[in-house]
């Protein structure tokens, strides 16, 4: 059974990837994950510089889901190169990082020093965090800035390049093809749903910066439409997320066009649910007879 | 020792009152790991909804006839939809618990005095510990307050184990009249200073904040345990931090699932 699939010149053993922000660097899983196994991790969004990220409460529960603002708290590239590398490489893992910047030449540095750094095997332009002020969605909610900075970062790196999409615009596809149409290998999606949580009893949101992004089941049919538009408009592989929590949900993703999928607020859940899901897949691909799962990719019966 | 995820049994599930309860869990594996101020995560619910797990304290580890670790206990106050499902449990159902995890409290022994200061639900982890401190012969005392004598649990549980116990209530029900602070404070200033005494605490910030503060004052170590909002419980999230300063520098948040739920007092900073 083949389980492999293509993003850019990067050949993946499995279709599964850890979602940003959602495995730490990684590292703390390498105890009860085995990280070759999965298609890549990716791992925290990282600036130059170390953050410390937003005051608690920095998480709320919501109806199947949850709100977050994090506020990107992080060690900066420099320490994630130097600390956390040379463990993921000897552990094998296939490492995707998620890059940040409050400006182009920011996301453009750091995705050149990761560039150097022999294990990287891609970038995730992380052009869509709804919980800080400068950078990230101010670039992923403008379609010339969308442009602008992939075109930028393209120039920065050989490596398959993966912008990360907000769900928050009129229209995803639109940026999904600015996008494509500045040199992006892929395009990653859906990131957060801008939301909000009130507390009636003190008339005060449930988290401190207000307002937060919303992930898990609750958000799943929305990010599947989304990622249905984006693949039937680009060329370029899509990587589909938004509450995958099971084998059934990962298929319909890929059915729905996206080529791999990444898993987040699942994780939380269920630390444990890798193995699960690639069983699931596997299992489905024997009662459907489908030999390799790329070939499931975009093949909704509508 | 990797945490583990099992299907635990619910063996049983005792209401101490109309908001808490313990419930007894079959996890042998869990409890022959576990050391005193670790936690687990419990999946309330099956489906997603609530979705994310719970943590709780390991209150007691569980023996059977043989002596062997047989499961844990939690002591759980219904403050939500997750704590509710726990306090409605049934003996027979199967709740998935993962641990154990974060940093245990560490030990002290004679001529060493550990005084533990529980606010509430924040009992929850001084059972193991007064187990622990039996094999160390460390004498034991605990500090224990809560709103109103319906809500002080297990004095007999303590007081057969040789801990001495000093009690407050908001209504003056039970023991002191007041925060537990206060009791805490005139026995401070009774001890002299040649006799050690290390301070262990678990209980609302306000309360911590109080012990971390006498610690300074009277010179005496404090080991707090924090109770914040948790994802995930394994470090994947960044919700649960607390902000540290460490040996000269600056403050900066950490996560207390990994770099706690245990910290010492003159570490941690409080808003
Ligand atoms: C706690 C938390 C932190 C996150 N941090 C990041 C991040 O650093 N970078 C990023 O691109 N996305 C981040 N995300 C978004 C996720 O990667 C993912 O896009 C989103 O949660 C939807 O997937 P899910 O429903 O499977 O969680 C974060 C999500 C959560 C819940």
């Amino acid at each position: 059974m083949d389980l492999s699939v293509r993003i850019g010149s990067l050949v993946l053993k499995s279709p599964l990837m850890s979602a940003s922000g959602c495995f730490g660097y990684g590292l703390e899983y390498a105890d009860i994950v085995d990280l070759s196994s999965l298609g890549a991790v990716v791992v925290k969004g990282l600036f130059l510089k170390e953050r410390e990220g937003h005051p608690p409460p920095r998480i709320v529960e919501t109806p199947s889901g949850m709100l977050n603002a994090i506020g990107l708290q992080g060690i900066g590239v420099h320490r994630f190169v130097r600390e956390k590398m040379p463990e993921l490489r000897r552990l094998g893992a296939v490492v995707i990082v998620n890059v940040c910047g409050s400006s182009i030449d920011e996301y453009a540095e750091v995705t050149r020093i990761l560039s150097d750094c022999e294990g990287v095997a891609a970038i995730e332009l992380n052009i869509s965090c709804p919980n800080i002020k400068e950078g990230g969605i101010q670039f992923g909610c403008n379609l010339a800035s969308t442009g602008e900075v992939v075109a930028a970062v393209r120039r920065a790196t050989a490596l398959p390049l993966i912008p990360k999409l907000t769900p928050n615009v009129t229209s995803v596809p639109s940026f999904a093809r600015a996008a494509e149409e500045n040199g992006a290998d892929a395009v990653s999606l859906v990131n957060t749903f801008l939301a909000m949580v009130i507390d009636p009893e003190t008339r005060r949101p449930a988290i401190s910066n207000g307002m937060g992004g919303l992930s898990g089941p609750a958000i799943r049919p929305i990010a599947v439409r989304m990622v249905y538009e984006c693949a039937k408009q680009v060329r370029i592989p899509v990587i589909g997320m938004g509450g995958i929590s099971s084998a059934r949900d990962v298929l319909e993703f890929m059915i729905a066009g996206a080529t791999a999928v990444q898993v987040g607020t699942a994780n939380f859940v269920d630390p444990f649910i890798w193995p699960r899901l690639q069983a699931g897949i596997e299992d489905y691909m024997t009662r459907h007879g489908v030999a390799r799962v790329a070939d499931l990719v975009g093949t909704v019966d509508f | 020792m990797p945490p583990l995820d099992v299907p635990a049994l619910v063996l049983r599930n005792t209401h101490l009152s109309p908001d808490y309860n313990v419930l007894h869990l079959e996890a042998p594996a869990i409890a022959a790991a576990s050391q005193p101020g670790q936690f687990v995560m419990i999946r309330t619910a099956a489906g997603t909804d609530p979705l994310l797990r719970r943590p709780f304290s390991v209150f007691e580890v569980l023996r059977d006839a043989a002596g062997s670790p047989s499961g844990i206990s939690v002591l759980s106050k219904r403050i939500g939809p997750g704590t509710a499902r726990l306090y409605d449990a049934a003996a027979g159902d199967r709740l998935l618990v993962l641990g154990p995890l974060g940093k245990p409290f560490s030990l002290v022994s004679p001529p060493a005095e550990a005084w533990m200061v529980a606010g509430g639900v924040g009992l929850a982890p001084f059972a193991t510990l007064t187990e622990a401190l039996r094999s160390t012969g460390a004498p034991a005392r605990l500090f224990y307050g809560g709103r109103t004598r319906a809500d002080l649990f297990y004095l007999d549980w303590f007081a057969s184990r040789g801990v001495t116990l000093d009690l407050a209530t908001e209504d003056g029900s039970l023991g002191a009249h007041g925060r537990v602070t206060a009791p805490l404070d005139d026995a401070l200033r009774a001890r002299a200073a040649s006799l050690p005494v290390t301070l262990y605490a678990c209980g609302p910030e306000p309360m911590l904040k109080a012990v971390a503060g006498l610690a300074r004052t009277y010179g005496r170590s404090s080991q707090l345990s924090t109770e914040r909002i948790m994802g995930c419980g394994l470090g994947g999230c960044y919700s649960c931090v607390v902000r540290v300063r460490e040996a000269g520098g600056a403050p900066h948040f950490v996560r207390s699932c990994l770099n706690g739920p245990v910290f010492n007092g003159d570490d941690l900073v409080w808003e």
